[in-house]
């Protein structure tokens, strides 16, 4: 993602290799890099990456403890 | 693409699918909210991999769906004038009115546009300031800030031939039309994650509460959806009934705290009638006061005749999750993506499109 300002906060997303204009008046913390949610040209939430990675790291806890280790 | 390749890993779907199936001791039925996750459920076989007591209902999140035939005639009736352009998102034109469609109408000369964004249709009107441009604005809590944003632009900077068709609808409403329904058979929802980045969490404590249903916040890859599905499973089985987050990564409890300020700022809480649910109260946002200026309602006042909804749709039934697409008759013979009976088969997110695509017998 990269940062343009002319009236309204806008910024360059791409999503997958296309390149879209998108409003950024909703996610003012969001920096170059970053990954965003967009929906309908605006960024809703810039991606909690390490949320991300917890949620990751569980799904692969889950694959090693394939007969559910810790449930009772 | 780095963030959701990793949420669709094979390994951990696996892996997800057979912890639900050892935690599943008795039946139950859970509805996705969200079209979107519908989609996602039926395209990737999800439902197809659960314990078979374990059903899942689809539900009324489909915004194209659940916005009722008035709404669409009255599209129909404003685009039909000589000094209108219609913008609307691309799945609003094939949705039938009484008569024909949005797209129909083009084919008859009427200046119908396909926007990306409300703002897209905001640059329209400052381009064309001869022209009447009505942007019609549908969609639930993910997609109204966008439209309120484009409202107080167009006040702030004086576009005066702007307006809105609005048919704005909010998510917890419906569940409880849903819950309040006699024939309701739901016993845990999956809530659409991006509603729930946009407002929140809160809002779902006191239906949980009210209902003993268990609501779980849920992002739209594979693994997500089973993630999901898992803690309210794990939920039941234990007779919790709490609002859970499994979409940490973009959902938060608070919510999007810029994006709710511009929509208080902007709408107000509206009864709305709703495709196949009829009026909820509470249920939609509608524009205050001070933005009526911009209520294409008001600037077009006369308009058709309230029509009723097709009666060989069973639109009503499947958005509130007591029939599937497949069991009506019309499915894949008289109701088809190019030739639908109703807004289901129509939407990116109805029900009735997703098993026409991802479902139907070769």
């Amino acid at each position: 993602m990269s940062i343009s300002h002319d009236t309204l906060p806008m910024g360059r997303v791409e999503f997958g290799g296309i390149v879209k204009e998108v409003c950024l008046a909703y996610v003012p913390e969001a920096s170059v890099g970053d990954f965003v949610i967009v929906h309908v040209g605006f960024a809703i939430h810039r991606i909690d990456a390490e949320q991300a990675e917890r949620t990751l790291a569980d799904l692969a806890l889950l694959r090693e403890t394939p007969d559910g280790a810790g449930e009772t | 693409m780095r963030l959701v390749d990793e949420f669709r890993a094979p390994g951990a779907v696996d892996a997800l699918a057979k912890r639900i199936g050892r935690v599943v001791t008795r039946p139950w039925r859970i509805m996705e909210v969200c079209g979107g996750q519908t989609h996602a459920i039926v395209r990737f076989g999800i439902d197809q991999m659960l314990p078979p007591t374990l059903s899942l209902l689809h539900g009324p999140g489909c915004p194209v769906c659940v916005t009722p035939i008035e709404r669409i005639d009255r599209a129909l009736f404003i685009a039909s004038r000589a000094e209108v352009v219609l913008c609307s998102f691309g799945d609003m034109l094939r949705v039938p009115g009484s008569e024909t469609d949005l797209l129909g109408a083009k084919g008859r000369g009427a200046d119908v546009r396909v926007v990306f964004s409300p703002l897209d249709a905001l640059a329209i009107a400052e381009r064309e300031p001869q022209r009447q441009v009505v942007f019609f604005a549908v969609g639930f809590e993910t997609t109204a800030p966008a439209i309120a944003l484009a409202a107080e632009r167009a006040r702030q900077t004086g576009i005066e031939n702007f307006s809105l068709l609005v048919a704005h609808v909010l998510v917890p409403p419906a569940l409880e039309a849903v819950l309040g329904d006699p024939e309701c058979r739901v016993d845990g929802f999956l809530a659409a994650g991006h509603v729930c980045t946009i407002m929140g969490l809160e809002q779902y404590r006191p239906i949980a509460k009210k209902y003993r249903v268990p609501i779980v916040a849920t992002g739209f890859e594979p693994t997500d959806l089973l993630q999901g599905i898992l803690l309210l499973v794990e939920q039941l089985e234990s007779g919790r009934h709490e609002v859970e987050n499994q979409y940490t990564r973009a959902v938060t409890a608070g919510g999007n705290a810029h994006a709710q300020s511009m929509l208080a700022r902007v709408f107000e809480v509206v009864p709305r009638a709703w495709r196949g649910l009829g009026e909820i109260p509470r249920s939609g946002l509608g524009l205050r006061a001070e933005y009526r200026s911009l209520d294409a309602d008001l600037r077009f006042p006369e308009g058709p005749a309230a029509a009723a909804e097709p009666e060989v749709c069973r639109a009503g039934r499947v958005l509130r999750g007591i029939e599937r697409p497949t069991e009506c008759p019309a499915f894949g013979s008289d109701c088809t993506p190019a030739h639908p009976l109703g807004a289901p088969m129509v939407s990116s997110e109805g029900a009735c499109a997703a098993y026409y695509r991802f479902r139907s017998p070769a």
